[in-house]
Parts: C-alpha cells; structure tokens; sequence
C-alpha cells in the first residue's frame, strides 16, 4: 500500500489540486488542528518553556544514543521481553515476520505506527499469509480503500464522511444494504462492532511507540480510541516497532514530552489514553501477552545522526508542522508520494530514501517557517529543508537549467556596474511595454509566473537610476 | 517635516540587537538598502522610505554596491554565491549606524542568513554580525528605534494587512506597521484569519511550483476579499506583486500598496501595484 511515488510529485500535485472532493476537505483542514492548538496553548502559559525542556531532553538523548539504547534494552529484557535492532526495513520485516511465524499466527491486530508504513509491514505480512487488521479508525479506513495514509496523525483526512459511508457499504458487505451511515457516530460503531471480533481472534498485536523509556524499558503510547490497549494486552504476542530515536531517558522526560505533544497534534491537553507498558505478563498479572518484543529501526537514521539533519530527529510526530503547513494544505498528504507529508516529511523523506528520488520535497516550500514556529521540538525545519537543497545544489541534483540561471544571475549581482546597466535597460524596456494597464498578461519566459498571474510592470526608470540624478538634499546622497 | 523621535524603547522593540543597542545618534546616518525588486519593479517604495526616514531624522544614503541581498541563491542552496554575494553587500554597508530596508525578507536575509552564511570564516562572520547587528525592517526601524509617528498622511480605504513571513517570524515584526497606520487619517484597517499565512511567493518558488502557489496565493485572496477590504498593505513587494498579479488575472478588486507608500502619503499619487483593478476587464499588455 505504501508504494513510493515520491518522484511523481509534480504529476501528485496537479491532480490534488484538480480533486474537488479533496479540496474541499482541504479547505476545512484549518478550522481543526491549528485552533485547537492554539486554544490548548492559550490555556498553559509554560508551553514556550516546555518546548525548550522537551528540545533539551531529545537533544541530550541525541548525544547519548549508543548507551540510552543499550540501557533500553537491559530493561526490557529484565522485565521479560526481546529486543530485536534492525538496521533497515527488510530486517525488520523479516523480524516481524519470524516472531509471528514462530506465535503460528494467522491474524494480527495493528495499531497505528508509522515505523510499519515506513517499512509496509501490512503488504509483507499479507503475502505472506498473515492477515493484519488495523485498528485504529481512520487506518482502518485507508486499509479497507487500500489507500495510503495521509496525514501522520489523521491517516484519512483525505476522505469525507460520505467516502466513509460508501467504504463501509462496499466492504461490510453482509450488512443490511439500507442502513443509515449518516452520522460518524454510527459508523464509528460499526467500525467498533467489526474490529471486536478482530481483538478477540488475533495471535499477534503489532503497535508502535510514541516513546522508548531507558530507565524502566517501558513503551510509551497515546491515542484517543484505546485500540492500543487492545491491541497490545489482548493477544499472546504483542510487538511494539520503534525507530532508535524514539528513547528518552527517564519517565519524568516522557511526561514531559507528553505535555508538548497532544497540545501541539489536536489541541488536547492529553490525548485520551496514555499507556506505558513493560514487558509481557507477569505471573501475578490478569492479563497481558506472553510475549513482549520490540522492533528498533534504524533504517538511515544513524547517518542522519551524523549529519546536519540531525535536529529532524527530535520529531515526535505531532503533526504540528504538517497542519499548519500552507503547501499541505493545498495539496494534501498524498501528493508528497510517500508516508511523511508536509515539513517534517520534506526533511525526513530524502533522508530515508535518499536524495535522488525524492528532489522535489525540500524545494516545494515557501520557507514561511509557520512550521518551525509550532514544532515543539523547535526543530528548524526551514533551515534543514535549505540545507537539502544545498545539498541538492552540490550534488547537481537541482535542474542544470536552474544551476546555470543562478549562475549567470549570479555574476551580475556581484557586479553592481553590469547589473545596474541591465536593469536601468531593463526597467525601461519593461516599462514601455507594461502598455496603459501597468502590467503583462503574458511575457516570454516568464510563464510560471503569466500562466496564472498578471506580471506588475515596472514604473519606469529604475531607483538606482533615478537616485542618482536626485538633487542634493540633507541626505547623504551616493556613497 | 515631522521628527518625533525620543530615546528607544526597548521593551517594544523586536529586533534582538536591540538588547544591548546603543543610543541612537541624533541624526543617525541610516544605509537604505534598496532591494531588487523596489530597484527594477517599483522605485517608488524606495523614495517612499527615503522621505519616512528623512522625516523621523535620519540622513539617508543609498550605497552604490548594493544589487540584491542573494536570498535567491541562498535559499536554491547555492552557497557559494550567495557567500560572494554577502561579501559585497556587508562591504557596502558597513559604516553607517543603522542599515534599512523596505522588506522584512532581504532585512531579515542580512539580520539572520549573513551571520550564519559566514559561521565557518571568523573574521566575515565578525563583519556579518556587524552589520547584522543595525540592519532593521523599515517599519520596526521607524517604531522600535526611531518612534517615530506619521503625521498628515491621509488613505480614505478600507485596508487589510498582509504579515510577510520573513518579517514576521524572522524578525518579529507585527505590530510596528500596524502601530504606524493607526496615525494614517480616513483608513479602516480589518484583519482576517490568515494574516499571518503565507501567500505563495516564496521567491524561486512561485514560478518553480506556480500550481501550488497561486492555490496559496488564491485562499489568501478569498480570505483578503472577505474581510471586506479593497486594498491590501504590506511591507515586502514579492508578496504584495504575487497577490496583485493573481488578483488583476482573476478580476478581484484588490488594490495593493507598500505599506511605505501610504505612510509617507504617496500612495494618492502612484497607482497600486499591477495598475488600478478599477474598469478592468482582463486587459493589459501581452
């Protein structure tokens, strides 16, 4: 389902753009999120300092990795469960897949986890004869339309409620054809009544893990739907995927963080649930797995450590970026052509898959810096996207045609005589044929701005030229 | 000649130089940097700045080795020259005490990008922080350093506000430009939700993403129109262009002026930017 389409991103966008029903979702997308963020933060007036505490905590767990890690992994297996280090996504499928074969599973429960799309665990397992079902709403839906998720938070944004209803006529097929899916509620509950069977049949609960905990081996999740409880508690084995980067310290860090995520990802003060689980069942436990494992991925992020995009990896996946991004919200998750949309996904994308195939993400922003002034990590999201395309740059990934433009553009502007004869010409010419209007309806070479914009015609002779003629006033005049 | 200038106020200033600034002389000489765009597309915003600087007090220069802040370069990540690029500008406009220019985004490219351009290079990045250092956006500079208040500028619109980006979450700068126009005579200012929001210029990227762009710069129109305002101000005429090129091609009635040019009373005299919207009916020259 997470087939990569990053390089299409050009043809993604032009028919987000044209999808009517898209855009109109879209077009609702800043009434949600970012007013409740920022009525959530209105009300805690230490948040600016809280996200300061939660930079330094992931900052200081940045620099100490290798040992958090290992103190992570001490724990967990004191408390009675498996640590399995995966360097890439087929390691980690193939991991996966032998502790479900070795539990003879057949069916798995899934929570959200964005460390499974990020290695299309879902795919894997099905081809090879293990049946995952997701549980939590919004993937349960894209699972069903077999569509990728589109939002790291809200994987199926992109839909409507009346996509919704039909989804769920088509698939749930043996129910009454005329029932009435009109309100969400109702097919909130039929989502319920479908999924309970699942909980109850499943040999394998795979989930995610918005937090590692070194000190207790502790996974730290939250949600609003208590899948996850189920998801994890339910069936024999429960393996909880993470990427490295995910640990923290002490649980005093986790609360910490706690407090700048569900503000800053739906304007909650805390999302509805929030679970720390360690280990499997103990004996005097009522319930619980028998088994207790956790995935730890790096897939690229060691070298992304290593580099000067190593502040991305603070990211807690709020998805304050992505919704208040205004390239998101006018084209949407699936544009960006794989998993991580919007800014943190720009920055993170090429770092996962490589610079190559995905040139487009750092170069399709505006720079605005909306999304560095919300991140709670502080991360400089703008920053790291320029440092792409200087990377871009160097490597001559960036359109030989652009290369050459700055280049040449580029020497005029160190060269204030040349340049200003130029534009003084240029003005001129502008000028003259700007016609009564003022402006071009269409001029060569200019396109991607005519296509769609009148092009403001130039007043006339330029400021430089005309500054020089200016009479001596009490100014200082040239320099 | 209007000259209210009294000692700086550093609890309203957002620049943070101005933590540690020191006195403003009494008739500081002030290095306007012109910018490319106001250079080429409207030199009218740059005389506009030059009289609101002459009239808070300053003597104002215009250095002749300015042509652009080398923003376009920097941001399509070629540092190199946009490294050549800086060298000349500091080097330009070193030795005034203060540097001013009609745009939060090459302001802010000086302020903030020089310094870091140079982090690798000692004695640069000491020259970068210099001028960094009294390099200001025209309207903070005239409120935060020169409190200085317009007198006698007149405006009978109805007028919406547009934040820049870099002006606002680079340099801070909201409240200065909304400071000064509450003294412009027969204006009604009504902001809408997205003030803030960028518009989809972006530099390179509106010509490099135009589908994207004008879909942006389309939603920043529908909000503008809604606030019941017929003209738009703001303080960075890449924006100010990109919105009044998309409105003229769609026939909004949104007229767009610098912020500049209605403070220093001049916008009565030099047509908005892209011409009037008045009588139009998609005319102008191919």
């Amino acid at each position: 389902m997470s087939q990569i389409k990053t390089e299409r991103f050009r043809e993604n966008t032009r028919s987000a753009l044209a999808d009517r029903q898209l855009q109109a979702v879209l077009g609702k997308f800043a009434d949600g999120f970012p007013v409740k963020r920022a009525q959530a933060i209105a009300r805690l007036p230490e948040f600016d300092a809280l996200r300061d505490a939660a930079r330094d905590i992931k900052n200081h767990v940045l620099e100490n990795l290798g040992p958090y890690l290992e103190q992570f992994e001490a724990q967990v297996i004191a408390s009675g469960g498996q640590v399995h280090w995966c360097r890439d996504a087929e390691e980690a499928r193939q991991t996966v897949l032998s502790i479900c074969k070795n539990a003879d599973a057949r069916t798995v429960t899934k929570s959200k986890s964005m460390i499974g799309e990020e290695v299309d665990i879902n795919d894997f397992l099905e081809d090879n004869g293990i049946e995952p079902v997701e549980t939590d709403l919004g993937e349960y839906i894209i699972q069903l339309r077999r569509e990728p998720p589109s939002h790291i938070i809200a994987p199926a944004i992109h839909l409507s409620k009346q996509q919704v209803a039909e989804t769920f006529r088509e698939k749930h097929a043996d129910r009454a054809a005329d029932r009435s899916l009109e309100s969400p509620r109702v097919m909130l509950d039929e989502a319920r009544e479908e999924l309970r069977e699942q909980f109850l049949g499943a040999d394998v609960g795979l989930s995610g893990a918005n937090m590692l905990v070194a000190e207790t081996g502790s996974i730290a999740t939250v949600s609003n739907e208590g899948n996850i409880e189920l998801t994890c508690g339910l069936p024999r084995v429960h393996i909880a995927m993470a990427s490295i980067e995910k640990i923290v310290p002490t649980l005093e860090d986790a609360a910490t963080i706690l407090r700048v995520l569900a503000r800053s990802a739906t304007g909650q003060d805390m999302s509805v649930y929030t679970s720390f689980i360690t280990g499997p069942r103990r004996p005097d436990d009522l319930d619980g797995p028998e088994e207790f494992h956790v995935v730890l991925l790096d897939n690229g992020r060691t070298e992304l450590l290593a580099s000067e995009f190593r502040d991305i990896l603070r990211c807690i996946r709020c998805g304050a970026c992505i919704n208040h991004c205004p390239v998101y919200e006018a084209i949407g998750g699936h544009a960006y052509g794989w998993i991580y949309p919007g800014p943190m996904g720009a920055v993170l994308t090429p770092g996962l898959l490589g610079m190559e195939t995905t040139q487009h993400h750092p170069n399709a922003s505006t720079l605005c810096g909306r999304c560095e002034s919300v991140c709670p990590m502080r991360i400089p999201l703008p920053d790291l996207l320029r440092k792409w395309r200087t990377r871009q740059f160097g490597a001559e990934i960036t359109p030989t045609a652009s290369r050459y433009g700055l280049k040449v553009w580029a020497y005029f502007a160190r060269h204030p005589h040349l340049y200003r004869l130029i534009t003084k010409t240029g003005a001129i010419f502008l000028f003259a044929a700007g016609g009564r209007k003022r402006r071009f309806r269409h001029l060569p070479f200019a396109g991607g701005w005519t296509d769609a914009r009148d092009l403001p015609a130039p007043q006339g002779r330029s400021f430089m030229a005309q500054w020089r003629q200016r009479p001596p006033r009490r100014s200082g005049g040239r320099l | 000649m209007c000259c209210c200038r009294a000692a700086p106020l550093p609890s309203r200033c957002s620049n943070r130089a101005m933590d540690h600034a020191p006195p403003v002389p009494d008739t500081p000489h002030v290095a306007l940097f012109v910018t490319c765009l106001v250079d080429l597309m409207r030199p009218s915003t740059g005389f506009a700045a030059v009289k609101l600087l002459e009239d808070a007090g300053c003597r104002v220069s215009v250095p002749d080795q300015q042509t652009c802040c080398g923003q376009p370069a920097y941001n399509a990540g070629d540092r190199k020259d946009a490294r050549k690029i800086a060298r000349m500008t500091i080097g330009a406009l070193e030795g005034f005490d203060y540097v001013v220019a009609p745009s939060g985004s090459c302001a802010g490219m000086i302020k903030v990008h020089y310094p870091a351009l140079f982090a690798d290079d000692p004695p640069m990045a000491k020259r970068a922080e210099a001028v960094a250092s009294r390099t200001w956006e025209l309207t903070a500079f005239l409120v935060d350093v020169m409190r200085y208040k317009p007198m006698g500028a007149q405006f009978d619109e109805q007028v919406t506000y547009h934040d820049s980006c870099s002006g606002l979450r680079e340099l801070g700068v909201k409240q200065q430009p909304r400071a000064l126009l509450s003294d412009v005579e027969g204006m009604a200012l009504s902001e809408g939700d997205s003030a803030e929001i960028c518009c989809g210029f972006g530099g390179l990227f509106c010509v490099k993403y135009p589908d994207i762009s004008v879909a942006m710069v389309d939603k920043k129109i529908d909000d503008m129109v809604s606030t019941g305002a017929t003209v738009v101000l703001g303080g960075d005429l890449g924006c100010l262009m990109n919105v009044a090129g998309r409105a003229r091609r769609r026939g909004v009635h949104i007229d767009a002026w610098h912020v500049a040019e209605v403070l220093a009373g001049m916008a009565n005299e030099v047509e908005p930017i892209g011409g009037d919207s008045d009588g139009n009916s998609g005319g102008g020259a191919d």
